[in-house]
This record gives C-alpha cells, sequence and structure tokens, in this order.
C-alpha cells in the first residue's frame, strides 16, 4: 500500500475483498458473455480443422511453423510476469506487489493453459497427444532429449505445475478469511478449499517457510521457461532464429508483455470490483516502470540483432533482417518496432504513468507489439528463409487462424473473470502484512518490515 | 465441519481439549499475554493470527520449520532423476543425434534443472501439509474463532477446569477484550 488511510484496517481489507465475491452487476455478465461467445468461435473453427484438417490455416511452405505457434509463445510470454510479481518481487521484499500479485499469478495459471492447447491444436490430430509424453514408442526409441522441444515440455510442465499450486498456496488463508463470512453454498466450497485453514502460529510457521521456498524456486524457473522457449528456434539454424541473444531478448520480451496485461486486466477488474482504496495509482506506476524497463531491454535487443545482422557480414543473415524490415511483412516488422521500441518510452513522464486511460491503451498497443514481435520472428524468419529459394508463397493466415486465436483469448478471459468473481482477487492476509498492525500504545504506526 | 469418515475422524477430531481462549484486539497485547504465558511455565498454547507476524514468531521462540528439509531432499530427488531419466533413456536405444555423444549432459541439464524445481516445489507442499496436518493432529480439537482470520489475535491455553482461573486472570491482566472457557 502507499499511504495506507486509518480506514483502512484489517477487518475493511477482509470485506472489501471479500465483496467482489457478490453480486458483481451488468458489466461483469457482458464480459463474461463476450468472453464465452469468443470462446465459442475458437472451438467452432477447431471442429472445422478437426474435420478438414490443418489445410484450413494458412500454412504454406516454408512456412509450417505460423500463428498457433506464436499464439503459444505469446500467451507464455503473458504467463511470464505473474511469477515475476509474486515470486521475484516477494524475495526482493517489495510491498507494492502484494494488492497486485494475485490477479497477476491467476493471470499466469490461465495463461500457461492457454498457451499449452497450442501445441495441441498445431500437431493436427489431437487424439496422439499422448505421443508428446516421454515414454518409448512401439520400437523401443525414446524421445530424443537433444531437443529443444523435449526441453520446452518439461519446462512448460513444470512451470503449470509450480504456477499452479504456487496460486493455491496462497489462497489458502484468503479462502479461510472469506470462508468465516461467507453464508450458504459458499460457506461449504470455500470450507473445502481452505482445507481447514485456521491460522495457528504452527500453520504460519510451516506455511511462511514453505512459501519463501516455493518463491526461490519459482524465481529461477520464470527465467527458465522463457528462456527455453526461445530455444525451440535459437537452436535451428533459420537465420533470424539462430542468436545466443534469444533467451534474455526473450524473457525481457514475456515480463514486458505481461505486465502490460496485468495493467490491462486491473484496470477494469479495479473499477468493476471498487478496489480503488486497495489497488492504487501508486501501484500502477510501478507496474509501468517495470514495463519502461523490460520494454527498453526489448528494444535494445531489436538494435543488437539489427546492428549484429549488418556487422556481423554474414550476407544469410543480413538479407534476412533486410527481408523483415522492407520486404512483404514490413507492416508487422515496423508495427512490433513501433510497438515495443518506441510506445514504452512514453512511460518516461509522470503524468502518463499515472493516467490509468492512456496505461490502459498503452498496454493494449504493447500486446499487440509483442504477438507482432512473436509473429515477425516466427512467420517472417521462416518466410524469408534463403535456403529454398526457389519457393516464393507468402504466408497469410486464414479465418481458422484468426477464429482459434479468438477462442484462445475468450478462454483465457473466461477462466480469469470467473476467477476474480469466485476467489479473492487481491490477498488478503497480505495486504494486511503491509498495513500497521493494530497496537494499543501507538496505533498507526508503520509496519514492521 | 466436513463430515470425515470414521479412522480419519478418530485421527483429527479427537474430543475437545479443556482450556481457555483469549480473543485479542491488540498485536501488542497478543505479544505480552505470549511473554506471560512462556514465563509461567505454559508451552503446549496456540496462537491465532490473521497474518504472519515476525514478533509472533520471536516471541514464541520457534523453531525454524522442518519444510526446508523437504524442499532440499525434493529438489536433489527431482535432479537425480532428470539426470536418471535423460541418460538411461538415451543408452537405453542409443542413436547418434546431431553428431553428438549419446549421453550429452549439456541439453540434459535443461531438463535435471526443471525436474529439481518440481519436485522441490511439489515436496516443499508435502512437507506443509505433513506438518499442519500433524501440528494439528498434536494440538487436538480446540477452540477457536472465525474472527481469527478477519482482525483478531487469539490465545488458546489448554487448562485443567481447576487450573483454568490462572490462565483467565493471566490473558485478562494482559489485554484480552474476551475470555472464554471451552
Amino acid at each position: 500500500m502507499a499511504e495506507p488511510t486509518p480506514r483502512v484496517t484489517y477487518d475493511f481489507v477482509t470485506r472489501t475483498i471479500a465483496r467482489t465475491l457478490g453480486n458483481p452487476g451488468r458489466g461483469y455478465f457482458l464480459l463474461l458473455g463476450a468472453a464465452v461467445a469468443l470462446l465459442a468461435i475458437g472451438i467452432i473453427t477447431l471442429l472445422f480443422l478437426l474435420r478438414y484438417g490443418l489445410g484450413l490455416a494458412g500454412y504454406s511452405h516454408p512456412v509450417y511453423w505460423a500463428v498457433f505457434i506464436t499464439c503459444f509463445v505469446f500467451w507464455v510470454g503473458i504467463a511470464h510476469s505473474g511469477t515475476l510479481i509474486s515470486a521475484i518481487l516477494f524475495l526482493f521484499r517489495s510491498g507494492w506487489r502484494t494488492a497486485v500479485y494475485r490477479t497477476a499469478e491467476a493471470m499466469t495459471v490461465f495463461a500457461v493453459m492457454t498457451a499449452g492447447l497450442f501445441p495441441l491444436i498445431h500437431i493436427g490430430r489431437q487424439w496422439y497427444f499422448y505421443w508428446l509424453v516421454p515414454y518409448p514408442n512401439e520400437r523401443g526409441l525414446w524421445p530424443n532429449f537433444k531437443s529443444p522441444l523435449i526441453w520446452d515440455e518439461f519446462a512448460i510442465g513444470t512451470y503449470f505445475t509450480v504456477s499452479t499450486v504456487f496460486l493455491i498456496m496462497g489462497l489458502i488463508p484468503d479462502i479461510a478469511a472469506v470462508r468465516d463470512l461467507a453464508t450458504g453454498w459458499r460457506k461449504k466450497l470455500y470450507t473445502l478449499c481452505s482445507v481447514g485453514w485456521r491460522g495457528t502460529n504452527e500453520e504460519w510457521r510451516h506455511y511462511t517457510r514453505g512459501y519463501l521456498y516455493l518463491a526461490a524456486l519459482a524465481t529461477p524457473l520464470v527465467l527458465s521457461v522463457h528462456s527455453v522457449v526461445s530455444w525451440d528456434f535459437a537452436m535451428a539454424i533459420v537465420p533470424g532464429w539462430h542468436a545466443t541473444i534469444f533467451a534474455p531478448y526473450f524473457v525481457a520480451g514475456a515480463i514486458y508483455s505481461g505486465c502490460a496485461m496485468v495493467i490491462t486486466l486491473l484496470v477494469p477488474i479495479r473499477k468493476l470490483f471498487h478496489l480503488e482504496e486497495l489497488i492504487s495509482v501508486h501501484h500502477f506506476e510501478n507496474l509501468s516502470k517495470l514495463c519502461l524497463l523490460t520494454g527498453s531491454i526489448v528494444g535494445y535487443a531489436y538494435v543488437c540483432e539489427y546492428f549484429v545482422a549488418w556487422y556481423g557480414g554474414n550476407p544469410v543473415e543480413r538479407a534476412a533482417f533486410w527481408y523483415r524490415a522492407f520486404g512483404p511483412y514490413w507492416w508487422a516488422t515496423w508495427t512490433m518496432i513501433i510497438c515495443n521500441g518506441f510506445l514504452p518510452h512514453l512511460l518516461w513522464v509522470k503524468t502518463i504513468r499515472t493516467n490509468l486511460t492512456a496505461l490502459f491503451v498503452i498496454s493494449i498497443f504493447v500486446n499487440i507489439g509483442m504477438w507482432f514481435e512473436r509473429y515477425v520472428i516466427i512467420v517472417v524468419s521462416l518466410a524469408g528463409e534463403p535456403y529454398t529459394p526457389w519457393v516464393s508463397a507468402v504466408y497469410n493466415p486464414t479465418w481458422a487462424d484468426w477464429g482459434i486465436m479468438a477462442g484462445s483469448f475468450g478462454w483465457f478471459f473466461m477462466w480469469f473473470l470467473l476467477f476474480v468473481k469466485n476467489f479473492p482477487a487481491v490477498s488478503i492476509s497480505e495486504v494486511k502484512e503491509v498495513l500497521p498492525p493494530p497496537r494499543r500504545a501507538h496505533a498507526g504506526s508503520r509496519a514492521h518490515a | 465441519m466436513i463430515p470425515l469418515p470414521k479412522p480419519l475422524h478418530d485421527i483429527f477430531r479427537p474430543p475437545p481439549t479443556a482450556g481457555v481462549l483469549g480473543v485479542f484486539t491488540h498485536l501488542d497485547a497478543t505479544l505480552e499475554a505470549i511473554g506471560k504465558l512462556r514465563a509461567a511455565g505454559h508451552t503446549d498454547f496456540t496462537v491465532y493470527s490473521p497474518i504472519p507476524r515476525h514478533e509472533i514468531e520471536d516471541a514464541l521462540g520457534q523453531a525454524v520449520s522442518p519444510v526446508r528439509m523437504f524442499t532440499l531432499i525434493g529438489g536433489i530427488a527431482g535432479c537425480a532423476v532428470g539426470a536418471w531419466l535423460t541418460l538411461w533413456m538415451s543408452y537405453d536405444w542409443p542413436l547418434v543425434v546431431g553428431g553428438k555423444p549419446i549421453g550429452a549432459i549439456p541439453p540434459y541439464v535443461v531438463i535435471m534443472f526443471e525436474m529439481t524445481v518440481l519436485f522441490g516445489a511439489l515436496s516443499t507442499i508435502l512437507g506443509i501439509v505433513f506438518n499442519a496436518a500433524f501440528a494439528a493432529r498434536r494440538l487436538g480439537t480446540i477452540q477457536w474463532d472465525p474472527r481469527f482470520t478477519n482482525d483478531k489475535f487469539g490465545v488458546f491455553v489448554p487448562a485443567e477446569p481447576a487450573k483454568a482461573a490462572a490462565a483467565e486472570a493471566l490473558l485478562k491482566g494482559s489485554g484480552a477484550e474476551e475470555v472464554r472457557r471451552g
């Protein structure tokens, strides 16, 4: 909390957050309806893909990794800021994370759930999904552990599991708090979900230690996951992919897009659920500073890529980057450069950082830019690859690509909206932790630690 | 209360422990009560709080939670599983890929790392659940108040009815706003 007012007491925090579980009004249901409608579009498109095959998507040689893989990397990227805010900022003891981390963490879990769908859609024959599991085929051949795609499977699987248990762990004391205010079927649900939490000193002793270790494990994990995703590309020899800069470049981009998505989600949620006193402009300002930092790293990575393509003297690489900027996909490249290279620098201005409307608009453009970054890296690098110069087909996404992508947004927002309505969207116990504790002697003194 | 099957009920819901429960509004009053109880030789009392506070931990003088051993052992086991998985599977059907050794360590480090984190995190959860469940079992069925998850602190002192009056006086004297026997 920035400057807790005397009104913000423990009881106020519990009741304000418990109120988000009540009737959220028409705006919420309109948003939920829109999300479900988008998901329906995705499901119908998927049925068409199942019936008529992946040919409905715009694949054309040599572009066989296209919008589905772009969306996969996009959603994995979105997932990153959640663990950054909940684990890394926890280890750094930054108090401001308490008001926003639950939303970010839920976003992480649902974004990984969304990302996980894309490899399945991309394989075309979803009923063979178990081929991804490491077990020997009928000739006793095991999967190739030297392939980055297998690393990716382990990284994403671990990330999904760990971020889910981290979210659930954080939720337990808060569900117990809302359990003790709830009535009816909610009381039963929260009693079950709070696994008998009472807040004894023994429970807190093991819980706080365990939480610390989970954060310590999640911190290197979050950095590893997008590095491994980047190696899906960097391990290949396609010009534009084969670069050692990829791991830090992808991780910075992931956190950049993730923080932007947190802003995109928090602005309407704060308004819908009247959380103005708990989530203040100060929190948005800090989020936008994170955006500024990571956006600058991304901008620097763009400059590096182009500089090395020119200075490295490799004609193949130079041609690939020329194709990116001035070839048939120039519009995608320049969208990415403007949204990620220039737009974040607006955040140097404090009046923009503290203007929620401006932040909301910028965050949406950041996400558009980051989607195009992956599109440029994946599709444009493949389309412009110089090893098969006799192939001149230009790839364009079709309605099937856009339908699946719309479905993924519906799927993500549906889960997210259901979550914020049914579980505490702001951490109750951690927001209380940064408040001054009630004391007899000098009430209102600053919090310890 | 969730109904539990008979054997679980006997383990986790023993008959109520006799004792005194004090409800506190202020953190410093709670700390004072903890100090006085320890000075009076009580060791088996329970403190409830809506949030974890270092002051309470320090006043209780608790040992560091054994959860850390679960994390360490889980992490080491995960790393070993990652190494075994990749190396054994590679040598079980040796196939040269990309001119690299059959058992190439650098790419396998990625799998070993991910498995370290996965097993470490899951065993940390197990550690929390086991330790908290054993603590709940040791404490037995003790008095509790739903306000403890909101804004009140609580201290429960197990005491025979004959000795309850002394504990009651001690809690009141420290500033408990409400004291009840159970």
